[in-house]
C-alpha cells in the first residue's frame, strides 16, 4: 500500500537548507585579505580591522581608500587590509597621512593607531593634524597599554592600573594623569566628528561601525578631521582571558572614557 | 512556529579560542570543542541546533571565522492563480 508522508509547515521550514547563498547574512569582508591575524586570541584590534573593511567593501570605495599603518601591534595591518596602505614612524602616522592627502585630495586616507603611537610618541603630530583640519580619519585604539612592547603603562593608563612598568599601580602624583586625547581633539576647530565607541560587545561592535560609516562619508564630503576613538582591550597584557578583558573595559575603562559623540556634525544635532 | 531560524559556518583553523563568541551568543549555541585545530586552539563549534541567525557572535569576532545564515518566515505559498485580469476588477482574499 502507498503512504503518503504529510509533513507539517513546521517541519518543512525546519529541514530546509539554510546554508545556501540567499540566506547569507554575514561574511568575512573580501577587503580583508585571506591571512590569518597575527594578533592575540580576543583582541579588539581584528574587530576593527573588520569592521573598517567590511565599510569599505559595503561602500566601494576600496581603490579610493589609503591607509597608514602604525608602530605598536598594528603594524603589520598593510597584509590584512586589501587596500593601499603606507606604513608610518612611530607616531606620525597622521603626518604622513597629511602628506598623502594633501597629494592626493580625492582619496579617502585614514590612519590607524594605537595609544602609545597617538597619544605618546605621536602626540604633537595628532595635535597639529587635528588643528588644521586634514580630510582625513584617525581611527585611535585605546587599549591602556603599550601592546607590543609588553605592556608598559601608556598616557592613557588608569589611575591605580598595573602594567610591566607601573607595578604598584599608576600613581598620578607621580606619573600625571591619563590623557583624553578624545576629549582633547573634540576642541579643535578643526575637527568635524569626533566619537569615542568600544567593540567588547555585539550592540558596541554595530555602533563602531555605523561611526565608521559616517566618518568615510565626511571624508567623501571634505568635511575636515575625523577622529574615532575605540576603547579596546590587551587580554595578553591585561593578564586576563579575552572574555575578562571586554569584562574590564565594560567595568573600568568606559566608565573612564564614557562612549559616545563628543562632537558631532550640527545639521545631524538638531 | 519557528519564524526564524539560523545557521553558522566556522573556518576552524583560523579560530583562536577566544571565547568572545560563546559569550556573545545569546542562544548558547556555541561552545569551545574538545579538539585542537592546526595552531593548537580549542576551536568553535556549534553544541546545539537553535541558532537565529542573529549574527552576534560574527560581529565580537577579531579574526573573521565566522559566517552567518537566516532564514525567515514562512514560505510564499501559492493561494490562487489569476487568469483573464479584466480591468476594474476587483478581488478579495480573505
Ligand atoms: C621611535 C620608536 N620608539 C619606540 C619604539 C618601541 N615601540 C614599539 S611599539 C610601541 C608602543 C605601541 O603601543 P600602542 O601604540 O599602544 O599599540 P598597541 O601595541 O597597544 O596596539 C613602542 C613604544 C619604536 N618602535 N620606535
Ligand atoms: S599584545 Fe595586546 S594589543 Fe597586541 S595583539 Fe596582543 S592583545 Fe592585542
Amino acid at each position: 500500500m502507498d503512504e503518503t508522508i504529510v509533513k507539517t509547515e513546521e517541519q518543512e521550514f525546519l529541514e530546509e537548507e539554510i546554508c545556501v547563498a540567499e540566506n547569507l547574512v554575514y561574511r568575512r569582508p573580501k577587503t580583508l585579505t585571506d591571512l590569518d591575524l597575527h594578533y592575540c586570541p580576543g583582541c579588539g584590534h581584528g574587530v576593527v580591522h573588520r569592521l573598517l573593511m567590511e565599510v569599505i567593501e559595503e561602500m566601494d570605495i576600496q581603490d579610493k581608500v589609503i591607509g597608514v599603518a602604525p608602530v605598536g601591534c598594528a603594524v603589520f595591518a598593510y597584509n590584512y587590509m586589501n587596500i593601499d596602505m603606507q606604513e608610518a614612524a612611530h607616531g606620525r602616522a597622521t603626518a604622513v597621512a597629511t602628506g598623502i592627502v594633501r597629494v592626493l585630495p580625492d582619496k579617502l586616507v585614514f590612519t590607524y593607531q594605537g595609544d602609545g603611537d597617538l597619544a605618546a610618541i605621536g602626540t604633537a603630530e595628532t595635535l597639529h593634524t587635528c588643528n588644521r583640519g586634514e580630510n582625513i580619519l584617525i581611527v585611535f585604539i585605546n587599549n591602556a597599554v603599550y601592546g607590543m612592547t609588553s605592556g608598559q603603562m601608556a598616557p592613557t593608563t588608569l589611575p591605580g592600573m598595573v602594567t610591566t612598568t607601573s607595578p604598584f599601580g599608576r600613581d598620578v602624583n607621580k606619573m600625571g594623569y591619563p590623557l583624553k586625547m578624545t576629549d582633547l581633539v573634540a576642541q579643535l576647530p578643526g575637527t568635524y566628528y569626533v566619537t569615542r565607541q568600544a567593540v567588547n560587545n555585539a550592540g558596541n561592535v554595530r555602533k563602531t561601525k555605523k561611526a565608521i560609516q559616517k566618518a568615510f562619508q565626511y571624508l567623501q564630503q571634505k568635511k575636515g578631521t575625523c577622529f574615532i576613538e575605540v576603547v579596546s582591550n590587551c587580554p595578553s597584557n591585561w593578564k586576563m582571558t579575552p572574555v575578562e578583558s571586554n569584562k574590564f573595559v565594560e567595568e573600568k575603562l568606559i566608565p573612564f572614557y564614557p562612549l559616545g559623540d563628543l562632537k558631532s556634525p550640527k545639521e545631524e544635532t538638531k | 512556529m519557528a519564524k526564524v531560524k539560523g545557521d553558522i559556518v566556522v573556518d576552524i583553523e583560523k579560530c583562536k579560542g577566544c571565547e568572545l563568541c560563546v559569550v556573545a551568543c545569546p542562544q548558547d549555541t556555541i561552545a569551545l570543542s574538545d579538539k585542537i585545530n592546526k595552531k593548537g586552539y580549542h576551536y568553535m563549534v556549534k553544541i546545539k541546533d537553535n541558532c537565529t541567525g542573529c549574527e552576534n557572535c560574527a560581529l565580537v569576532c577579531p579574526d573573521a571565522v565566522i559566517t552567518v545564515y537566516r532564514k525567515t518566515g514562512k514560505k510564499k505559498e501559492k493561494v490562487a492563480t489569476i487568469t483573464n485580469v479584466q480591468k476594474d476588477m476587483t478581488l478579495e482574499v480573505n
